[in-house]
């Protein structure tokens, strides 16, 4: 055989999984997307221990202290393993603002798998064991610390930690409605049809951050942060679920008069059999995009939330409740690190976008 | 046509109905009813509790009788132009949103608008130019703007043009012209500061119509009327504009119904950065105050506004496509 014919050979007998795979991986934002989401899942689940820092410890000697250097030469410009300096704290006595001087001859190294902060991972064991960190007194934030003097970095890893479950969590919820509403609509049509298809089109109506603020602005102030979370989650997911529906009523209506369905009814198959085992997994692949692109809208809509001070609270700390803080135009002018959560935003919403558009183009192989 | 429009007109109201219902149950969401919210907070500030008041507030909303009786005299009270009374500005609801709605809807539309401006020619350039490094730059660009959370964006325009430009952006005036009578020189203030607004939401929305057009067009350019025209030999850009742009844009109006809550919904948020005279930064603090009467009736506005703007996307599609006219509505 030459190697055109192996070719054909290999694509003829290839699996819908693999064909699928082979055209995803043309899409080359998709695949980066891909490792950019599964990398910043791998994080925040690990976050305990990657953090080099609790979040909520504080370090008062270090407040809005600036990112710190990490340097491979020492002062003779000798290579040497990646060290910080240690900082003295210094006023300013014009602005009265206070600056960090690094102290050129304090050199402390970078060290890997030190004891730190102790923590209960998962709730599950404890451990004070950390990735990375530095001896006393000197301190490594990479991205700085906030106005308490808490590491930004290990903020960031709890805070994408809770907003990716978010969305995880609001995804799930409206898939469970979506599925069964858009099911029901979809498969039985008649008169529920009708009334879901109404309540989708109001739902549809109302312009969703209004309608977010609207419903969280009246949970009761004294919740506890969890029961905060989950009402948030259930405000986020009723949104969420229109689209799901609509597009699961638009597959089973196009689905339900094919031939193997009138096969299966008639090998005497319930209804349940039919919708679970014979139209759902022929389009599975238009349900996984559509929670794909729902997640990042959730994510988005948990922040602006969060930003507004009707979302999430401290001490439960999400990407959103971290850009509060940098919420006004001192921080920008003069500690800009304290946005640097919004380029995980931005890497999150991105990266399921690219994946979602990605998997899109992929799930069909068959078409050309 | 004109019985086109009248069905359309008569199909909005149940929906309308349904959406006043969900406004009236987002008032009477917090704990207690909103007198109790008010007499307590004049209690806070010392002020005496005049008892002729709430009986007569106690009268117009019916606040003891059942639910949907209070609904129906809220319901009735709105149809007749009577919103309640904000407590928190102490005015009637109606004097407060007037001017603040119609800015929600002059921003709306001139950011529907710039998106539809930037969108079309990228779009058209992105299939006709299908995975050429400007396709990819020009996407990455898009998704970037949908990236970014628009109060973000609006911090950082708001930081650069003080920084570097020496210019204040916040609001929609400047402060000699806030209190000022229209005037030609008013709208021209209002215009200057009208474009940072509608970049910010703009930015935000552009790429899925970018996403859209250029899968439409990828579409359309593989139809056999295309070659059929390109053996005749029209030349590509009037090919390409003529016929498959034309039926690749269509989305861009029968989508307007979704499109419109979504810039709301960026508008109130960046509104409240930028602290914009629209409805975003009243309806936070009428939330965070609990003045629901207030935050109702705006809710019910927002969402009124996109059942107008369907029909109105639903009339221009009528009026753009025959065949939706005469009945056959499948698949839209």
């Amino acid at each position: 055989m030459n190697p055109e014919q192996e070719r054909a050979e290999k694509y003829l007998n290839a699996s819908t999984r693999q064909l699928v795979w082979w055209r995803y991986k043309k899409h080359t934002l998709a695949v980066i997307g891909l490792v950019l989401i599964g990398g910043l899942y791998f994080c925040s689940f690990f976050c305990e221990f990657l953090a080099p820092y609790d979040k909520d410890s504080r370090h008062f000697e270090f407040i809005y202290c600036a990112p710190s250097k990490v340097h491979i030469f020492d002062n003779e410009g000798r290579l040497r393993r990646p060290f910080v300096r240690a900082v003295n704290m210094d006023l300013d006595l014009v602005t009265q603002q206070i600056r960090y001087v690094e102290l050129p001859d304090e050199i402390y190294p970078i060290r890997f798998l030190v004891r730190g902060d102790p923590y209960v991972f998962w709730g599950l064991w404890k451990s004070d064991l950390h990735l990375f960190g530095t001896d006393c007194p000197a301190r490594i934030f990479l991205f700085g610390t906030d106005r308490m003097g808490r590491d930004m970095f290990s903020r960031c890893l709890y805070g994408s930690r809770i907003s990716l479950s978010i969305g995880m969590v609001g995804v799930f919820l409206s898939l469970v409605l979506g599925l069964v509403l858009g099911g029901i609509s979809g498969y039985y049509g008649g008169w529920p049809d009708g009334i879901i298809q109404r309540v989708v089109e109001v739902i549809r109506c109302f312009p969703s951050i209004p309608l977010w603020m609207g419903l969280s602005a009246s949970m009761p102030p004294h919740w506890p942060a969890l029961k905060v979370y989950f009402a948030i989650t259930i405000i986020l997911s009723l949104i969420g679920w229109t689209d799901l529906a609509r597009m699961v009523r638009g597959k089973l209506i196009s689905l339900r008069e094919e031939e193997f369905v009138l096969a299966a009814r008639f090998a005497g198959a319930g209804h349940a059999r039919i919708i679970f085992r014979h139209l759902l997994p022929s389009f599975t692949s238009h349900i996984i995009v559509s929670v794909t692109l729902a997640i990042p809208h959730m994510i988005l809509g948990e922040t602006a939330l969060s930003f507004l001070g009707i979302g999430l609270r401290p001490p439960i700390t999400s990407l959103g409740v971290l850009l509060k803080e940098g919420q006004n135009i001192t921080t920008i002018a003069l500690y800009p690190w304290l946005l640097i959560p919004v380029s995980f935003v931005i890497m999150i919403v991105l990266a399921f976008n690219f994946v979602g558009d990605g998997l899109r183009d992929a799930v069909d192989p068959y078409s050309r | 046509m004109l019985a086109y429009i009248a069905r359309r007109i008569l199909m909005m109201i149940p929906t309308l109905i349904a959406i006043s219902i969900i406004s009236f149950a987002i008032i009477q969401l917090p704990p207690g009813d909103f007198l109790t919210t008010y007499v307590a907070q004049l209690s806070v500030s010392g002020e005496a509790v005049d008892q002729a008041e709430l009986e007569s507030l106690n009268e117009r909303f019916g606040l003891d009788q059942p639910v949907y009786i209070q609904y129906l005299k809220w319901a009735w009270n709105f149809i007749r132009g009577d919103f309640g009374h904000s407590f928190e500005w102490n005015k009637p609801v109606s004097e407060l949103i007037g001017e603040r709605l119609a800015m929600t809807v002059t921003i709306s539309t001139l950011t529907l608008l710039f998106t539809w401006a930037v969108a079309v020619p990228i779009g058209i350039y992105s299939a006709v130019r299908q995975y050429s490094w400007m396709d990819y730059f020009l996407t990455v660009i898009g998704f970037i703007g949908l990236a970014t959370p628009n109060f973000l964006f609006a911090l950082v325009l708001l930081w650069f043009s003080y920084a570097y430009l020496g210019m204040s952006i916040g609001g929609l005036f400047s402060p000699q012209f806030a209190e000022a009578p229209w005037g030609m020189a008013k709208i021209w203030d209002l215009l200057k500061h009208l474009w940072i607004p509608v970049l910010i939401v703009g930015t935000a929305h552009t790429a899925k119509f970018i996403r859209i057009i250029r899968g439409n067009l990828l579409d359309e350019l593989k139809k056999p009327y295309v070659t059929t025209a390109r053996a005749k030999g029209l030349s590509e850009t009037r090919l390409i504009l003529k016929y498959p742009v034309r039926v690749a844009i269509n989305p861009l109006v029968s989508t307007i119904g979704w499109t419109l809550p979504e810039l709301i919904s960026g508008i109130a948020i960046t509104a409240v950065v930028l602290n914009l005279p629209t409805t975003g930064p009243l309806l936070l603090s009428a939330l965070l105050s609990q003045d629901m009467q207030l935050a109702g009736t705006f809710i019910m506005f927002l969402s009124t506004l996109t059942v107008v703007g369907t029909l109105v996307s639903d009339i221009l599609l009528a009026w753009v496509d025959p065949r939706i006219r005469f009945g056959a509505r499948e698949g839209l």
